[in-house]
């Protein structure tokens, strides 16, 4: 079966765990005999990783370029009309010229470049919301041109586009949903990104969610019924070398880190709350926030208010090998988020052998045993945690040993087989749709 | 005779690289050498070496009747030395002449005086010594870091051996007052004060190339007359300014030091106006009243307060933190550590960590190196927490255990002695019993 494929992000240009998560589970699906695979991102850079999947840029498809094979130049307009009902447009001369014609009603402008192709950042700036527009556009394009089985949507950003490849191929749309707008909004939820992403929901035959704790968030908040919802757990990479080689740590003290956004939904401020309970107790210890985000500046003045901030650090965004070195120093890693849908970052340091401690309100603590489980609003409790791990050895090492072990049997070809699984009985669903109708 | 008493400031701080949490432990440098060393160089091309230059001619053409005072910052002389040392041969040319006199001030431009007076009193010595060394003359005057000054760092300033001291005209301790009077300090009038005239001062050095100015152009003569329109009784005009002024904030083209050079003649020939160091002034003019300033005052912003270095609870956590070590590095013999320490101690620091001026100030990077205050608190604490761990090593720290063990060694001690003590008592005591009994026995 041939599958068309989704996605905002693709290694090395990632913003968070989504990338991630798209890459390990593409390439584990790829090594199936049966699955071919389409991943389209709105824009590649070059340097992706394309020796398993075919990559397709957005901002690579022109949206006329049919055209100009088939036809002499000067009837492209007519074509694209009836052909797509996109008509591109290049500067606001060239717009105003083409609306003055007289077009069909469906008929929709995009801005374009001179190649008729429509430039993308790929990132989340500004204009967001237009890009993902356009993106279901250019999908509209893709989904006429190619010939797939089964349309697969990576979180909201994307499922724009798999709706427009749905309607114009009318093959069967799973959503991957690896975030809600509640967990990122932390109950404020944006109207429209709502209503995308329940569309998307809607119009989907199948979603996959990444934990039973997003399953609930879907059920509850989306109005979706539990049976059109399966849960597939994330995995983690195994380390390469690389990310093994071990660096000199400065530090005396025991370092125990936070890494993620620093943004309501990763519960920074639980972190600062306990950090300061455990400078209390014992001296011989740091703590590490790293991260960028919106409540950067906030946390900073906390800790200043604490007292606290010649024990408490900020690295700022670290890229990815700035990652697995701010692990390499860490004793403890706490993830105290407030809603977290999955959490890949506490697999990868219970890999590097760091005990960790994660809140209840995630989906990496439905399968994730050997950690330290806490709620997130107990500082409390996090701090005790904190404070045992860093002075019972017995405990961590305990923690260290069983959870490197058990991250082992989390592999993403186990997940890549369930995600087979669904992808053929939507298949044979539809088969059967299909003979009962002839 | 009115005298007109010229003061420049001189300091530029050290400026930190980008220390991040991996640097911690592994590298103990923290300086943005490139950044300090453009600074300087571009700063002593524009400024300092031409408008030493025309100091030095002025003085070489009026004689006596040109007098300055400086003070420069031993952050400002340390660089010099690193990166352009012309411009220490040219002050010492300048200090040759005999019309420059050089005041004191903490050594690295620091808030010492609001915290620890011992270490406020070394850095003094410290920048004493360096001037004395350099210029030939032993300072009298004192002027704390950016004008700050409260009645109860005066009277330690007078404690520490100087006759007056130098400071904002703030207005909101003077009041009605004109700071073109000399006045005492409130707890030890032995201590004069000199008030900067901040109208006068800051139409040089901020106003004078602005061309929205409505008094734009400033002219020498302009300037005269408004020197000469002040009341008649009003005896002396502080013009307390950064030496960047000159060639710096106000560019070589904006006419400064054509305007300087035909001010200062002009000052120097009038009949009813001429120039005085401040200890001539301390000398020879009479206190008019003293002036009660219970809380700090500086020149700096709109509010003439501390708050552009000790506004936020981020400034003063670092400020705290820094200062936290002080008496530990009473204790340190190491020598590049106290140098480091000294340098830490530098205000430009905590000023970069304001949010004061934070949003919507257009020219932010021109007085921030970094790119919010946040990010300076975050690259301050990391240096400090460094600075914290050479300190440990090089002090050897003691654990709880190892402390405990040495506290009970003594007391163990102490109570050995005690008890040897004890015994030598009760010996002495049954001794007088005895002698009682032999002085009993001998009456009878």
């Amino acid at each position: 079966m041939r599958i068309l494929m989704f996605g905002w992000e693709f290694p090395p240009h990632i913003s968070g765990g989504l990338g991630t998560a798209c890459h390990g589970l593409t390439r584990e699906l790829v090594k199936f005999d049966d699955i071919e695979l389409l991943f389209v991102v709105p824009k590649s850079f070059g340097d992706e990783n394309q020796s398993d999947i075919k990559l397709i840029s957005a901002d690579k498809i022109p949206v006329a370029r049919k055209e100009i094979v088939f036809e002499e130049e000067n009837k492209i307009m007519e074509l694209l009309e009836v052909e797509s009902e996109i008509i591109p447009y290049i500067s606001e001369k060239e717009f105003w010229n083409l609306k003055t014609k007289v077009h069909n009603s469906n008929a929709r402008f995009v801005e374009t470049d001179e190649g008729f192709k429509i430039s993308f950042s790929g990132t989340y700036g500004p204009g967001l919301l237009e890009e993902i527009k356009n993106y279901a556009l250019i999908a509209e394009i893709i989904g006429s041109e190619n010939t797939f089985d089964i349309i697969h949507a990576h979180d909201w950003l994307a499922y724009p586009a798999g709706i427009a490849a749905k309607k114009i191929s009318d093959k069967p749309l799973v959503v991957h949903v690896h975030a809600t707008e509640f967990d990122r909004s932390g109950g404020n939820v944006n109207p429209v990104v709502y209503s995308v992403e329940r569309e998307g929901m809607e119009v989907a035959d199948k979603i996959i969610a990444v934990s039973n704790y997003t399953r609930q968030t879907i059920i509850d908040k989306y109005g979706i019924p539990d049976w059109k919802i399966a849960t597939v757990h994330n995995a983690v990479e195994p380390l390469t070398e690389k990310q093994k080689l071990k660096l000199k740590k400065g530090i005396k003290e025991k370092v125990v880190s936070f890494v993620g956004r620093i943004t309501m939904q990763k519960g920074p401020e639980y972190f600062i709350e306990a950090a300061y309970l455990v400078l209390k107790k014992m001296s011989n210890v740091r703590f590490a926030m790293a991260g960028s985000g919106d409540k950067m500046n906030e946390m900073v003045a906390r800790t200043a208010h604490l007292g606290i901030s010649d024990k408490f650090h900020f690295t700022g965004f670290l890229k990815d090998n700035g990652v697995y070195q701010m692990l390499q120093m860490t004793d403890v890693f706490v993830m105290p988020s407030v809603s977290e849908p999955f959490g890949i970052v506490p697999l990868e340091a219970v890999q590097s052998g760091i005990p960790v401690i994660i809140s209840n309100q995630s989906g990496v603590s439905e399968i994730l045993s050997n950690a330290v489980k806490v709620d997130f609003w107990d500082t409390f409790a996090i701090a005790d945690s904190i404070y045992g791990l860093l002075n019972y050895p017995a405990l961590s090492e305990y923690l260290k040993n069983s959870g490197k072990k058990e991250v082992e049997t989390f592999k993403w070809n186990l997940a890549a087989k369930k995600v087979r699984e669904i992808y053929k009985s939507l298949l044979t669903k539809k088969n059967k749709i299909q003979t009962k109708k002839t | 005779m009115r005298s007109i008493c010229l003061f420049f400031q001189v300091h530029q701080p050290l400026k930190h690289r980008r220390y991040r949490f991996f640097d911690i432990g592994n590298d103990h440098y923290y300086y943005d050498d490139y950044t300090n060393e453009t600074t300087i160089k571009n700063l002593a091309e524009k400024s300092y070496l031409p408008a030493n230059k025309l100091l030095i001619k002025l003085a070489e053409q009026m004689k006596e009747k040109f007098k300055a005072s400086f003070s420069v910052s031993g952050m400002a002389l340390d660089q010099f030395e690193l990166y352009a040392p012309q411009v220490i041969k040219s002050f010492r040319e300048l200090a040759k002449t005999g019309c420059i006199e050089f005041l004191s001030e903490t050594w690295s431009h620091s808030l010492s005086s609001l915290k620890d007076n011992t270490i406020f009193e070394q850095q003094v010595k410290l920048h004493e010594d360096r001037i004395t060394n350099l210029f030939g003359q032993k300072p009298r005057i004192f002027r704390n870091t950016e004008m700050i000054y409260s009645d109860d760092i005066g009277a330690r300033v007078y404690d520490m051996g100087y006759k007056g001291m130098l400071t904002e005209g703030a207005k909101h301790v003077l009041g009605w007052k004109s700071p073109n009077f000399l006045y005492v300090n409130a707890v030890n009038p032995r201590l004069k004060v000199l008030m900067r005239n901040f109208k006068l001062s800051d139409d040089i050095s901020f106003r004078f190339s602005n061309s929205n100015w409505s008094e734009y152009p400033l002219t020498a003569e302009k300037f005269i007359s408004w020197l000469n329109n002040l009341n008649p009784r009003e005896e002396i005009v502080n013009l307390f300014m950064n030496y960047e002024s000159i060639g710096g904030r106000q560019p070589e083209e904006s006419g400064i030091f054509d305007f300087m050079e035909n001010l200062i003649k002009k000052i120097a020939t009038a009949k009813n106006l001429k120039f005085a160091t401040p200890s001539e002034v301390v000398r020879e003019v009479q206190p008019m009243s003293i002036v009660n300033v219970p809380h700090p005052v500086s020149w700096a912003d709109e509010e003439r307060d501390l708050t552009a270095w000790l506004g936020n609870e981020m400034q003063k956590e670092a400020f705290e933190k820094l200062y936290s070590i002080s008496h530990r590095m009473a204790n340190c013999n190491n020598e590049k550590l106290i140098k480091e320490w000294n340098y830490l101690q530098t205000s430009d620091h905590f000023y970069y960590m304001s949010t004061k001026l934070f949003l919507g100030k257009k020219n932010y990077a021109y007085v921030n190196p970094f790119v919010s205050p946040y990010e300076a608190f975050i690259n301050y604490m990391n240096i400090i927490s460094d600075f914290v761990t050479r300190l440990n090593e090089d002090m050897g720290v003691l654990n709880p255990e190892q402390k405990i063990a040495s506290l009970n060694k003594l007391i163990d001690e102490k109570e050995k002695k005690i008890k040897k003590m004890e015994d030598e008592l009760i010996q002495l005591k049954k001794l007088k019993h005895q002698k009682k009994h032999q002085k009993k026995r001998q009456k009878r």
